[in-house]
Parts: C-alpha cells; sequence; structure tokens
C-alpha cells in the first residue's frame, strides 16, 4: 500500500528525497501551489473587466497585459504539466510494476526545475502574452521581464524533456516483463503518449526561443522584418509546438479518466483497445494541425484547407474516448462520490469544447472567432473544464491513499456544483463574448457596448463563483489531511472488493522506501 | 448490435459530421476569398496604435474611414512596427496585419452608419484602444 504522509515525516526528507512517489507528491503540491496564484490573477482579470470605464483594480494597461501573460504561462506550464508529471510519477512505475521511476536522480532534478523557472516567470512578470509572438516580444516588450520569461520558460521546457525521457524509458525499458505493453493501464498509456509527443514537440519551441533572445540581443534577425526575418517564421514554430502541446495537456486528465469511470463505474471498462488507439492516433494526427491558429496570417486557401482537414482529422480520436467513457458507465452500478462526480462533469464539458473546436476549424467561422473572447472560451472548456476537472477528480481519489484519511464529501459536493455552474458560467459566456465581437486581451472596453458589459459582467460572477469554489476545495484538504475521518484503506470508497483497487493488489513488493 | 459495432457507428456519425463541415467550409472560404474584379483598393496600415487609411485617389485618412455603400472594397494591409490585426467584426472583415507582408480581405457595405473597427492581434499597452470607425455614406450619384 501506498501511505505518503500517513506517518508524520519531516519536509526536507521529502524534498531531498528521489523517490518517485515523494517527488510526485512535491510535483502536485507546487503544480497546485501555482493553481491557486494563476488562479488569483484570473480573478483580478475577470473582476477589472466587470467594470467598464474605471480602472478598477488593475491601474494601468501595462500591468494588465503582464497579468495575463504570467496567469497563462503560470496555468499552462506550473500547474496543468507538472501536476500531470506529478500523478504519472506516483501511478505510473506502480502501474508497470517497476520500483521507482528509471533515472530517479534526473526525475529530482527534472522537478527542480520547476520553482526556478517558476520564480524567473512570476520575478520577470512579462507583458508578452503567453504566445509571445515576433516582433513584439522582439522590439518592444520590455526588458529584463521577457528575457527572464525566456530563460524560465527555457528551463520549464527542458524540465518537462527530461522527464519525457524518464516516462518513455520507465515504461518501455522497465515494465514488469511478464505485463504486454498493450495491457499498460490506459494512464500509463496517455503519459507514454504525450511524453513521446514532448520529445517531438518541444525541442521546436526550445530552439525558438533562443532565437527570440538572440533577436531581442541584436545579434540575429531571424524573426524581426526590420533586418530581413519574418514574424510569421515565428508563428509556425511556436505552433508546430503548442498545437500537439494541447494535446499534452489534455491526455494525461483522460487517463485520470480512464482510472475513475470504470472503478466508480464498477464494471470493467469497454475497451482498453480502443483507447490505445485513441491516444495513438492522436499522438501522430495531432502534428498535423498547427496550422489552424494562423488562418488570418494571410495563408493561402489550399494551406488553410490542408490544416483544417489534419484538425479535423484529430477529432474522432477524443470522440473514441467520450465513446469509450459512456460505454463503460453504461449499465454501471455507478458510485458517485467526488472523483466520479469531477470525472463525469469533465467529460460532459469535453465533448461541448470537442463541439466548439470542431467550429472554430471551419475556415470562414474562424474568421469570425480568432482573437476574440470566443478563443479564450474554448480553450478555458479544455483547460478548466476538462482538464482540471479531471486533475481535481484525480485529487479526491488519491487523498485516502495519500493521507489515510477521507475528504468530506459534503464540502467536495459544494466545491463540485460551484466548480461546474462557474465553468458553465464564465466560459460559454465568453463564446457569446466573442460572436459579438469582443478581442481578446483588451483592458478596458466601451461602456456604450452594453452587449459586452452585460455578458462580461455575466462571465465575472461566474469567475467569483469559479474562484470560491476552490476555498472550499483547499479548506477540505486541509482540514480534512488533519481531522478528517480515517479513511478504510481496502476500500475507502465503498466501492467494494479489492478487484477495484489493482495497485496494491497486484503489487505486494512496492514499498515507499521508508 | 455487438459492441464493436456500435463504436462503429458513433465513429462513423462524427466523420460524417465533420466531412460536412470540412466541406462546406471549403465552399463558403472559397466564395468568401473572391475579390470582385471592380474592387476599390484601400491602403490599411497599422501601428502602435491607430489605423490610417489610403484611398485609390490618394486621399489619407486617420482611425476613421469612409466608404460608400454598396461599393466592393479591398483592403491592402500593412503593419509598420508589430503585428496587429484589422476587423470590422460587423462585416467580419478580418485580417492580421503582418510587418514585412502584405494581406487582403475585401468586402462590399451594404448599409449606411458607423461601424466599429478594432484592434484583433495584442500589440501592446495601447491596443484595447485601437479603435477606430468605419463610416458608411449612401451613394449620392
Ligand atoms: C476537438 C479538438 C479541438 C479542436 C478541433 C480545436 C480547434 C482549435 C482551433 C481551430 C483553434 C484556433 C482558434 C483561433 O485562435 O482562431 C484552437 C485554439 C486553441 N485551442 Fe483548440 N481545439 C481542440 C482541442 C483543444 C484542446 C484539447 C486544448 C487544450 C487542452 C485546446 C487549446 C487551445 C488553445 C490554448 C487555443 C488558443 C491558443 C491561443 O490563441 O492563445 N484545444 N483550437
Ligand atoms: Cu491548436
Ligand atoms: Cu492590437
Amino acid at each position: 500500500m501506498v501511505l505518503e504522509l500517513r506517518k508524520p515525516r519531516p519536509v526536507w526528507q521529502i524534498m531531498f528525497s528521489t523517490h518517485h512517489t515523494d517527488v510526485a507528491l512535491l510535483y502536485t503540491i507546487t503544480g497546485v501551489a501555482f493553481l491557486f496564484m494563476a488562479g488569483v490573477l484570473a480573478l483580478m482579470i475577470r473582476t477589472h473587466l466587470f467594470f467598464p470605464g474605471q480602472g478598477v483594480l488593475i491601474p494601468d494597461p501595462a500591468t494588465f497585459n503582464r497579468i495575463f501573460t504570467v496567469h497563462g504561462l503560470t496555468m499552462l506550464f506550473l500547474f496543468a504539466l507538472p501536476f500531470a508529471a506529478g500523478i504519472g510519477n506516483y501511478l505510473v512505475p506502480i502501474m508497470v510494476r517497476y520500483k521507482d521511476m528509471a533515472y530517479p536522480k534526473l526525475n529530482a532534478v527534472a522537478f527542480w526545475m520547476n520553482p526556478v523557472g517558476g520564480a524567473l516567470l512570476w520575478l520577470g512578470f512579462s507583458d508578452t502574452s503567453w504566445v509571445s509572438y515576433a516582433p513584439y516580444s522582439v522590439i518592444r516588450a520590455p526588458g529584463p521581464a521577457a528575457d527572464m520569461m525566456i530563460f524560465g520558460l527555457k528551463i520549464l521546457g527542458i524540465s518537462s524533456i527530461l522527464s519525457s525521457i524518464n516516462f518513455v524509458v520507465t515504461i518501455l525499458k522497465c515494465k514488469h516483463p511478464d505485463l504486454p505493453l498493450r495491457q499498460v493501464p490506459l494512464f500509463a498509456w496517455s503519459i507514454l503518449t504525450v511524453s513521446l509527443m514532448t520529445l517531438v514537440a518541444m525541442p521546436t519551441y526550445a530552439a525558438s526561443l533562443i532565437m527570440l533572445l538572440t533577436d531581442r540581443l541584436g545579434v540575429s534577425g531571424f524573426f524581426n522584418p526590420s533586418i530581413g526575418g519574418d514574424p510569421i517564421a515565428y508563428l509556425h514554430l511556436f505552433w508546430f509546438t503548442f498545437h500537439p502541446e494541447v494535446y499534452i495537456f489534455l491526455l494525461p486528465a483522460i487517463g485520470m479518466m480512464y482510472e475513475l469511470i470504470p472503478r466508480f463505474s464498477r464494471k470493467p471498462l469497454f475497451s482498453q483497445a480502443s483507447g490505445v488507439f485513441a491516444f495513438v492516433m492522436l499522438g501522430l494526427i495531432g502534428f498535423a494541425s498547427w496550422g489552424h491558429h494562423m488562418y488570418s496570417t494571410g495563408m493561402d486557401f489550399t494551406t488553410k484547407v490542408v490544416f483544417m482537414i489534419g484538425t479535423l482529422a484529430a477529432v474522432p480520436a477524443s470522440g473514441m474516448h467520450v465513446f469509450n467513457f459512456l460505454a463503460t458507465m453504461w449499465g454501471g452500478r455507478i458510485r458517485f462520490a467526488a472523483p466520479m462526480k469531477f470525472a463525469v462533469g469533465g467529460i460532459a464539458l469535453f465533448f461541448s469544447a470537442g463541439a466548439g473546436g470542431v467550429l472554430n476549424s471551419a475556415m470562414p467561422l474562424d474568421f469570425i472567432t480568432h482573437g476574440t473572447y470566443w478563443v479564450v472560451g474554448h480553450m478555458h472548456l479544455f483547460l478548466t473544464g476538462t482538464i482540471a476537472f479531471g486533475f481535481v477528480a484525480m485529487m479526491y481519489y488519491m487523498f485516502p491513499f495519500i493521507t489515510g484519511r477521507m475528504y468530506s464529501e459534503k464540502l467536495a459536493n459544494i466545491h463540485f456544483i460551484g466548480m461546474m455552474w462557474g465553468t458553465v458560467q464564465v466560459f460559454f459566456t465568453q463564446h457569446l463574448l466573442g460572436l459579438e465581437g469582443m478581442a481578446r486581451r483588451i483592458y478596458d472596453y466601451p461602456a456604450e457596448y452594453t452587449s459586452w458589459v452585460q455578458l462580461n459582467q455575466i462571465a465575472t460572477v461566474g469567475a467569483w463563483i469559479l474562484g470560491g469554489s476552490f476555498v472550499f476545495f483547499l479548506a477540505n484538504l486541509i482540514y480534512s489531511a488533519a481531522k478528517g475521518k480515517e479513511a478504510n484503506m481496502d476500500d475507502p470508497f465503498g466501492l467494494g472488493g479489492k478487484y477495484y483497487y489493482p495497485y496494491q493488489a497486484k503489487n505486494p513488493t512496492h514499498h515507499t522506501g521508508y | 448490435m455487438g459492441h464493436d459495432t456500435v463504436e462503429w457507428v458513433f465513429v462513423a456519425i462524427v466523420i460524417a459530421i465533420l466531412v460536412y463541415v470540412g466541406v462546406d467550409s471549403w465552399i463558403v472560404q472559397k466564395a468568401v476569398e473572391e475579390i470582385p474584379a471592380d474592387a476599390e483598393t484601400i491602403k490599411v496600415t497599422g501601428q502602435q496604435w491607430f489605423w490610417s487609411f489610403e484611398h485609390e485617389d490618394g486621399t489619407q485618412e486617420k482611425i476613421e474611414l469612409h466608404l460608400i455603400k454598396g461599393h466592393a472594397y479591398k483592403f491592402e494591409i500593412y503593419a509598420k512596427d508589430v503585428m496587429h490585426s484589422f476587423n470590422i467584426p460587423d462585416y467580419v472583415v478580418f485580417e492580421d496585419a503582418v510587418p514585412g507582408h502584405v494581406n487582403h480581405a475585401w468586402f462590399s457595405p451594404d448599409q449606411a452608419g458607423k461601424f466599429p473597427i478594432q484592434c484583433r492581434e495584442y500589440c501592446g499597452i495601447g491596443h484595447y484602444q485601437m479603435r477606430g470607425t468605419l463610416v458608411v455614406e449612401e451613394n449620392k450619384s
């Protein structure tokens, strides 16, 4: 059994450990800390936009630009990636029946790059927006903020490459010989897929960061048109990394749902093969669609069509996951404990987000939505609605295994209702704002545009609800870790039977090292 | 139906929807990009943080753009410093202004009145107030 915090241990013992479950704790706890920090920035943005023309809370546009930049970068690089790596660290070695990650020291090094990169991002507080388009990021973005961001992202990118190498080797080389790859649980498959994708995608971004830096220093002009460079080249390099990267954010959350849905439906998974197939498909086709971020850059008709086909071709694979989940739940004796509620909520939002994604893949519609709040709503339905829901579900699920105590189901219910309600209210409304023509990344808007004012205010109230629900989450985690009911460690969720907790039953030799 | 059949049917339905979306987008986009031969050219230049315009006859305008109802116009879009994006939301006119490139968009206003112009690509501190007005006037002749 994998128990981590139940016996009190000095913090330094966890911090200097290279054991995979300890590194997992470090990753998840840091990830959640950054989630709250970036969440505060988001609430500042939303509260500010509630009052057009009044400069409430954020007194000047420069600060506003820095806030949305650091919000986005933090959520992606310091919450989504580390959190997934954390759960991966925890479960992957157990799932492939190995004693630890393949390279434990490298694992700890990869983790410790995160606080360093995070510190650079936060101390710099750059204003380039998360995409850092050239030539703004080259000729106009103020230093040292932008330079610190470049170094910070560089470090975080290397961290992500190192942990990907570690996962690939752990899964492919350290897997127990009796366990065929196709039977490896789907969560580990999701980590394998995204790790391989990272190894292909991330180096391109690493290169373009260096090019940005040397351009900023004036020793090169890759993206600077005044000395013969081309900003469009930056966009291609950036999106070649970051369209695949959105699946890198997504798939671990889908993998977590594959852990939870069968267990809480008390039924075997509908189809392992279909899950593996969908992961691999998405991993490949995900590389054929980056140009859908660039339809309006002056791309010719044929190129646009090619990228549209590439984008649409990736959709059936996502649909297969949804089908797999629903077919697994069908006829199951579902137990709606918190992990299951969040998983099912996440699947519902995943479906609506995918439908919206298909709409903005359609070229003519994208000319209406691109650069507006529609896109903000779209990505957040995935990032919050699907990914954060999956992550939260997993946190509730792991809680008793880690602390030996139960969280409060009542507080978890309040969290669930608030998070679901808030997510729908903010991000659906942002889609509508986009259709009304509101550009994204704007500090202020004319108060005469009454439809913008109303929709912004609705979205902001939704954000408050969403943010408020996380107060209950935090309170629940802290209170229950100290004072919660002792969990029944054989079956904390009352699902009946050890069968549903295969990692303890099948892996008796696994020990925590303490 | 067996398990697998249901899944195949599901995937087939998804693919059918996607094919419909793709084909329809192709047709619409193809039509939208067909610029009429008699379209008058307007040079649009984006810079931090305002738009300027030059008509075919050399008339220049800043922030406000005056056009005539029922005519077709073709925009030649330039950028002086960083990327911007030229946008008239009410007429779905939208194309990036990229330094070092010339981009195109066209439209034919069918209603007189005032319509907002904005920048839809982040371009720095003044991005939010990089707004202008399109004034469409009745054809007097
Ligand atoms: C069904 C699958 C999906 C489709 C068809 C799709 C399609 C698109 C399209 C066409 C755009 C370009 C919109 C624009 O800027 O005009 C876009 C933007 C975006 N998508 Fe998706 N998407 C899908 C899934 C996802 C997922 C899973 C994520 C994240 C985990 C995601 C995150 C984003 C982000 C972050 C952007 C905008 C980035 C930016 O401009 O800042 N998408 N998506
Ligand atoms: Cu994309
Ligand atoms: Cu702008």
